[in-house]
C-alpha cells in the first residue's frame, strides 16, 4: 500500500486502468464462454437465433458425436502417449545434462555449453532435419515425435540454474565419504530437484500436447494422428469422419453435423488443460522466472 | 593430465551429458551439414554427398520466381506489423497490472489473462473460423449494425488483422509475466519519494517503472527481431487457403508446400536458408540499434 494518499487525478488514472483491465479480461474470456455455451446448442437454433436462453434450443448431441468418434478418442489417446513419452525423455535428458554443466570444475563445460547454445541461433531448418529423421527410418513412428526435439537448450539452462542454487557442501561431504557421482545424483540431487523436474515436465507436456506441426510432417498413417491433427481436420479442413456420416445422405444434415461437432471438439480438447492450469499456475510462472534470471 | 584424471574420476558426469550431446549432434548439427542440399540437386537415392552440385541455381530460381516479391513482402509485413502491434501490448499490460495493489485481485486477473496461452494454435484458429464465419456471431453483430456479412477467413485483406489480433489475444497475457516480474523489483521508496515531490501516477510510471524494465524490453525486442521471418509458420499454415493466399502466403507456408507437398527438397531448403540469413541480419541489426539506444547493452 502506498503510504501517501493519491491525488484526485491519480485516482482517475487508476480508475481508467482498472476499467481497461476488466475489459481485457472480458475480451479474453468472452469468446471462451461463447464456445462453451454454443457447444450445448442445437446448430440450427444457434444459426438462426445466436446464443439463446430457451432451454429447448439446447442439446447434447455435439458431445455425443465427439465422444463416440473413434478418431477423436484415438487422437486423444495418441496425444496422451506421445506427450507422456516425450515428457519423460526430454526431462531426463535435460536434467541429466544440466547437472554436470552446473559444476564449476566440470572439465569441458564451456565446449559443451557452446555446442548447445549455437543451436539456439543457427539451425539446418525444416527440410534437412526432416531428411535426417527420414534416413533414420523414424518416419511415421512415435520416435519422430519424441526424439528429435528432446534436447531443449532452454530446459538445460533452467536445470543448470536450479542445480547451481543447491548447497555445494553436501556434495563435497558425500564425495569424501566415497560416494560416486552416480550415487550423489540419484540419492541427493534428484530428491531435491522435484520443483525443477515438475516445471520442466509441465512445460514439455503442454507444448507437445498442443503441437500439431511435428505430427503433420512426420506422420502419414491417420490412425497415429494425435488429437491436434484430428481437430485440424474437423475445425479447419471441415471434414467429418466418414464412418459417422456414411449413413447420412443429405448435404444439409452433413453441414449441420460438422457445425455441431466443432464447438464440442473445441471445448473437449481445451478443457483438460484449462481446468488444470490454475492449479499449476505458480509452477508455470516459476519456470518463466527462473528462465529470466539466466 | 590433471584434466584426464578428472574425466576418469568423474566418468558418470560425462555419461550424464552424453545423451544430450549425441542427440544434439544428430538432430541439430547433421541438419546444418544437410543444408548443403540447397546447393545440390538432392536425390534420396544418391544421398547428400552423392547428389550433384548446382551452385546457386535454386536461389536464382527463387529470386526469379513470379511470387518472390509477394512472398518476401507478405512475410516481412506480417511479422513487422505483428511485432509493432504486439510487442508493446504485454508491456502496457504489465504496467497496468502493476497498479493493482490487492494481491488476490491481481492473481485472479492474471489467471484469466494467461488462459489463452494454454489453448492450442489449432483450436485458436478453429475458433477464428467459427466466430468469424459468414453466419457466425461476429457477422451477426455486423449485420445488426446494418452492415453486410464479411468473409473474414477467406478475404486476403482480413488475413493480417485476424492473424495479428488473434496472436495478441492468445499471447499478450503470458508474455507480460516477465515484465511483471521485473516490475516487482522496483523499490517502493522511489515511488514514495517521487509522490512527495509531486509526481503524478503517470509520471511515476514513465520515469520510474518504465526505466526499470528497459533492459528486459531490450532483450525481448532483440529476441523477437531474430525470429521475425520465422514467426508463426505453424499458424500461417493453418490459416492459409487458396482464397486468401495473396496475403497469407509467407515463406514458411511456401517452404512447407514446396518441401512436403511437392517433395522438392533442395528448392525448399534453399528458400529456408535464404529466410535464415535474413533472420540473422535482422537479429544483428536490431541488436546494433538496441545497443546504441540502451547504453551498450545488447545480447549478441
Amino acid at each position: 500500500m502506498d503510504s501517501i494518499k493519491p491525488t484526485k487525478m491519480d485516482k482517475v488514472v487508476l480508475g481508467v486502468i482498472f476499467t481497461l483491465l476488466v475489459l481485457l479480461v472480458v475480451a479474453i474470456i468472452g469468446p471462451l464462454i461463447y464456445m462453451v455455451v454454443a457447444s450445448f446448442m442445437e446448430p440450427t437454433a444457434l444459426l438462426n437465433k445466436g446464443l439463446s436462453f430457451d432451454l429447448s434450443d439446447y442439446s447434447l448431441e455435439g458431445y455425443r458425436m465427439i465422444l463416440s468418434d473413434d478418431k477423436i478418442i484415438g487422437g486423444f489417446l495418441n496425444a496422451l502417449l506421445y506427450s507422456s513419452v516425450f515428457t519423460v525423455i526430454t526431462v531426463s535428458v535435460c536434467v541429466f545434462a544440466g547437472y554436470p554443466l552446473a559444476l564449476d570444475d566440470f572439465v569441458g563445460r564451456k565446449v559443451i555449453m557452446t555446442l548447445f547454445i549455437i543451436t539456439m541461433f543457427f539451425g539446418g531448418g525444416l527440410i534437412p532435419t526432416y531428411l535426417v529423421v527420414k534416413s533414420l527410418g523414424m518416419l511415421d513412428t512415435i520416435w519422430a515425435l519424441v526424439i528429435p526435439g528432446a534436447v531443449s537448450v532452454w530446459n538445460i539452462i533452467l536445470a543448470r540454474t536450479f542445480f547451481r542454487g543447491l548447497p555445494k557442501e553436501m556434495n563435497e561431504a558425500a564425495k569424501i565419504d566415497g560416494a560416486s557421482d552416480f550415487t550423489i545424483f540419484f540419492s541427493i540431487i534428484i530428491p531435491l530437484s522435484k520443483p525443477i523436474v515438475f516445471v520442466l515436465a509441465l512445460y514439455a507436456f503442454v507444448g507437445h500436447w498442443n503441437d500439431f506441426f511435428q505430427s503433420l510432417i512426420y506422420l502419414e498413417n491417420q490412425d497415429k494422428y494425435p488429437l491436434q491433427l484430428v481437430l485440424r481436420r474437423i475445425l479447419i479442413l471441415n471434414k467429418v469422419d466418414p464412418n459417422i456420416v456414411s449413413s447420412i445422405k443429405e448435404q444439409a444434415e452433413l453441414a449441420r453435423l460438422s457445425e455441431l461437432m466443432k464447438y464440442a471438439a473445441i471445448v473437449v480438447s481445451s478443457l483438460p488443460l484449462l481446468v488444470m492450469y490454475p492449479f499449476f499456475q505458480k509452477y508455470f510462472e516459476k519456470g518463466v522466472m527462473v528462465g529470466s534470471l539466466k | 593430465m590433471e584434466k584426464l584424471r578428472y574425466i576418469k574420476n568423474n566418468y558418470w558426469l560425462y555419461l550424464f551429458v552424453l545423451p544430450a550431446v549425441v542427440l544434439t549432434i544428430i538432430f541439430k548439427y547433421l541438419p546444418m551439414y544437410g543444408v548443403l542440399i540447397a546447393f545440390k540437386d538432392y536425390s534420396f537415392r544418391k544421398g547428400i554427398l552423392g547428389s550433384d552440385w548446382v551452385g546457386f541455381h535454386h536461389f536464382e530460381r527463387f529470386f526469379n520466381a513470379p511470387n518472390f516479391e509477394q512472398l518476401l513482402f507478405n512475410t516481412l509485413q506480417l511479422n513487422i506489423y505483428g511485432l509493432l502491434l504486439g510487442f508493446p501490448v504485454p508491456i502496457i499490460l504489465a504496467l497496468m497490472l502493476n497498479q493493482v495493489r490487492k494481491a488476490a485481485m491481481k492473481k485472479n486477473i492474471q489467471l484469466f489473462l494467461y488462459a489463452p496461452n494454454f489453448i492450442s494454435v489449432v483450436v485458436v484458429v478453429g475458433m477464428l473460423f467459427v466466430l468469424f464465419s459468414p453466419t457466425g456471431p461476429v457477422n451477426k453483430l455486423v449485420v445488426a449494425f446494418g452492415g453486410m456479412p464479411l468473409s473474414f477467413m477467406s478475404e486476403p485483406e482480413y488475413f493480417r488483422p485476424m492473424y495479428i489480433l488473434s496472436g495478441i489475444w492468445q499471447g499478450a497475457g503470458w508474455s507480460s509475466i516477465i515484465y511483471v516480474a521485473a516490475l516487482a523489483g522496483v523499490d517502493p521508496e522511489l515511488h514514495n519519494a517521487a509522490t512527495l515531490d509531486g509526481a503524478s501516477l503517470l509520471q511515476r510510471i514513465r520515469h520510474i517503472d518504465l526505466p526499470t524494465i528497459r533492459p528486459v524490453i531490450a532483450i525481448m525486442i532483440i529476441l523477437a527481431a531474430g525470429g521475425i521471418m520465422a514467426g508463426g509458420g505453424d499458424k500461417a499454415i493453418l490459416m492459409w487457403n487458396e482464397m486468401n493466399m495473396e496475403k497469407s502466403d509467407v515463406i514458411s507456408t511456401y517452404v512447407y508446400r514446396i518441401g512436403f507437398q511437392q517433395a522438392n527438397y533442395s528448392f525448399s531448403a534453399a528458400v529456408e536458408l535464404f529466410n535464415t540469413v535474413i533472420n540473422l541480419i535482422m537479429l544483428f541489426t536490431v541488436n546494433f540499434i538496441v545497443k546504441r539506444v540502451n547504453d551498450g547493452d545488447g545480447i549478441v
